[in-house]
């Protein structure tokens, strides 16, 4: 997916110009945070539970390479074949010559991250492999063609006309607005997929090392039919997954499914391990985890590395006011809303994104919902210092702060300056006490008046006694 | 007895667009018992630079402020967002500086917000004052999130005579300011400044009160493009008695 984030601006302003966008957003903040804020309530523990998730994330990124290698031993024994990937390039190819070489025409595919993130959609195409996503909105957004606009509701841009016409078109069936015949309309087609395909790819929630166990969760089922029928099951999935034992595991499990969809728990939730075994009645003959770095080893030595901790529960944009009045496309790349403003620019590279982690009024909410603790906006403003440092805001920004700051630090020439800068404006709008338009001031004129000020400054006048 | 000794860290937007702000937290902080003197030399925090990356500068701007203003017994700022700055940021920004790392964080100690630091160190139960008015209280991101002040506003309002509280729907969300978010992002700052906008007039009230002024400017200045009644003041004017001053964003030639 071409990295669109540096138009930010210019996508945010068509999305807010989008009247069905903004009423999709709506049930999303709706939803998503009243759900989430009745689990909470629910669970007078789970300040306590983030404390010691976040512990547990931050005890595996200190060890990961002990925690891979443990993985790595644990799910050979079981029967997994493991592949590391430095790059989605590798990635890519890892996978489709797994495909190529089994010699398979139709891939089913749950919800992977990752595997948006190295384009793998796009590259099993290339190959002529047919590829069906079976989760519910992946499959609306694969009909579609766009990409997932919300980590675990990828489609919530969309309306249900839309998705009616959609249905209607692909299936060659009436259109129906009735969510319940949607569904059961892709079902329909979903479950003759699963027991046609030769493979089937998911992604990963968790990696656990003590047992080399996938853990996938899903509302749908879907991971289940995806992983267990064909005879080749491929996870792709990246490196800071993993976690030390199942019960850890459980405890993340249970942070997530209360702070993404507001659920005590998901509805499935899959600890796979291994292929299947003598005397098993189903699963995998051959399965295959990819472990894609794709520049976290990187992240890992570098300021922002408490993203790592990050579980993909989607709070931080579900309680987001900016991701909530501009939606996901906006964003420009895969990872969207608060979490993806810090890790689009250390995945995709700052000089590609710089817009996104300014595109925040440091309002807190996310930090203050994430079930790990990251603290997204200090993460934020670590990229912004890095644009800073390269220069990448426009000129003319930069040399305001500069010539600002030079005058704060010089109280004498800050005094006269807007000492009469704000007498001036004082006079001028003492009458109406606001201006409706002033030069230089457009960005903040340009949707509200700016009030005017009292006139002279506070300690000026008290310099002469009040 | 000698009275402690309070610096009144104003703030720019204070200083520049509202000194009735400042002349109530000094009237607040004296009738509290305090010796409040105001350090001719304050100019801004640095939260601008900070805010925008310039590290640099912030870091220059932190520790003006700190000398300037380490000599007193408390630093009290009319901001929940100054305050967070000084209290908060400041022992980051200079953390890894081994001459400022430890002053930063022990003049973080004596920062405080000035009603909070009015009701929490000051004991402040109840101020004698009149403001006949249905009133919403809108809470600054800051002051909320990194201060944890939530009580103490609604706590001193309540006791004003003939004000009325009444809450807003959702009186956490941001109002969409965000220092230059608001002049970068111009229309979704709108979008989040009208979400503000509807919620108060939604509640019926004449007046809505907040503790910072980067808010206030930007939820007066959307208020009136939207031909709203609503009057808007800092929290402290009303606490300190002083709606003599017209409304932010209100001339002289109206109410």
């Amino acid at each position: 997916m071409e990295v669109t984030s540096l138009r930010f601006r210019e996508n945010a302003r068509r999305a807010l110009r989008d009247p069905q966008l903004a009423r999709a957003l709506r049930m999303v903040r709706e939803g998503f945070q009243q759900r989430r804020a009745q689990a909470v309530a629910n669970l007078p523990e789970f300040e306590e539970l983030r404390r010691i998730g976040a512990g547990i994330r931050d005890h595996v990124l200190e060890r990961l390479d002990l925690y891979l290698e443990a993985f790595e031993r644990r799910a050979r024994e079981a029967g997994a074949q493991i592949h590391y990937a430095l790059d989605g390039a590798e990635a890519r190819r890892i996978v489709l010559d797994l495909l190529r070489s089994r010699g398979v025409s139709l891939v089913t595919k749950s919800k992977s991250m990752v595997a948006e993130e190295i384009e793998l959609a796009e590259a099993i195409e290339a190959e002529g492999i047919r590829r069906v996503e079976t989760d519910l909105g992946e499959y609306i957004i694969q009909l579609a063609h766009e990409p997932p606009s919300h980590l675990i509701g990828p489609a919530v841009h969309m309306t249900v006309e839309r998705i009616a016409r959609l249905f209607a078109e692909a299936h060659g069936t009436e259109p129906t607005t009735d969510a319940q015949e949607l569904v059961a309309q892709a079902r329909r087609v979903l479950r003759q997929k699963y027991l046609d395909a030769e493979a089937g790819i998911t992604g990963a929630n968790f990696l656990v090392a003590e047992t080399g166990s996938v853990i996938t969760v899903t509302n749908e089922g879907n991971a289940e039919l995806t992983q267990g029928l064909p005879p080749l099951h491929i996870v792709v999935t990246s490196i800071e997954k993993l976690v030390p034992t199942m019960e850890d595991a459980f405890t993340l499990l249970r942070l997530l499914a209360r702070s993404g969809t507001g659920q005590e728990f998901a509805t499935y939730t899959t600890v796979l391990t291994g292929p299947r075994r003598e005397g098993d009645l189903d699963g995998p003959e051959e399965m295959h985890i990819v472990l894609v770095d794709n520049g976290r080893s990187r992240m890992l030595g570098s300021p922002v590395r408490p993203m790592l901790r990050c579980i993909r529960c989607s709070a931080c944009m579900n309680h987001c006011p900016v991701y909530l009045a501009v939606g996901g496309h906006a964003y420009g790349w895969t990872y969207v809303g608060p979490m993806g403003s810090v890790l689009t620019p250390a995945l995709a590279g700052i000089e590609q994104t710089w817009p996104l982690p300014e595109a925040s009024t440091f309002c807190g909410r996310c930090e203050e919902v994430c079930p790990v603790r990251i603290p997204l906006p200090g993460l934020m403003r670590v990229w912004r210092e890095e644009a800073f440092r390269r220069g990448l805001p426009p000129a003319t920004q930069r040399a305001g702060i500069r010539l600002w700051a030079f005058l704060a630090k010089r109280p004498r020439l800050y005094r006269l300056a807007f000492g009469l800068a704000v007498r001036t404006l004082g006079l001028l709008g003492r009458r109406r006490g606001r201006f409706s338009r002033l030069p230089l001031a457009s960005g903040w004129t340009s949707v509200r008046d700016l009030p005017a000020p009292q006139g002279r400054t506070f300690l000026e006048q008290l310099g002469r006694g009040r | 007895m000698t009275r402690a000794r309070v610096g009144l860290f104003a703030t720019c937007l204070v200083d520049l667009w509202r000194p009735v702000v400042g002349f109530s937290a000094i009237e607040l902080l004296e009738r509290a018992g305090y010796a409040v003197e105001v350090p001719a030399a304050q100019t801004c925090c640095g939260q601008p630079a900070y805010n925008v990356g310039d590290r640099e500068d912030a870091a220059d701007l932190a520790r003006r402020t700190i000398a300037l203003f380490e000599p007193y017994d408390h630093v009290v700022a009319p901001s929940g967002s100054c305050a967070g700055m000084l209290k908060i940021h400041y022992p980051q920004l200079l953390a890894g500086d081994s001459a400022w790392a430890e002053r930063a964080r022990a003049f973080a100690g004596k920062v405080h917000e000035l009603v909070s630091f009015l009701v929490r160190v000051a004991g402040v139960e109840r101020i004698e004052e009149t403001c006949r008015a249905r009133v919403t209280y809108h809470d600054s991101c800051s002051g909320l999130r990194e201060l944890g002040i939530r009580d103490e506003p609604r706590r001193l309002l309540a006791g004003i005579e003939g004000l009325e509280l009444v809450e807003m729907r959702e009186p956490h969300l941001c109002c969409g300011f965000g220092g230059t978010f608001c002049v970068k992002y111009p229309e979704i700052s709108e979008r989040m400044v009208d979400e503000k906008a509807e919620d108060i007039e939604g509640t019926g009230a004449d007046m809505v009160l907040a503790g910072d002024l980067g808010c206030l400017l930007n939820i007066a200045g959307r208020l009136a493009r939207r031909n709203s009644r609503v009057q808007v003041r800092h929290v402290a004017e009303v606490l300190a008695g002083r709606l003599d001053v017209p409304p932010i964003g209100r001339g002289e030639g109206e109410g």
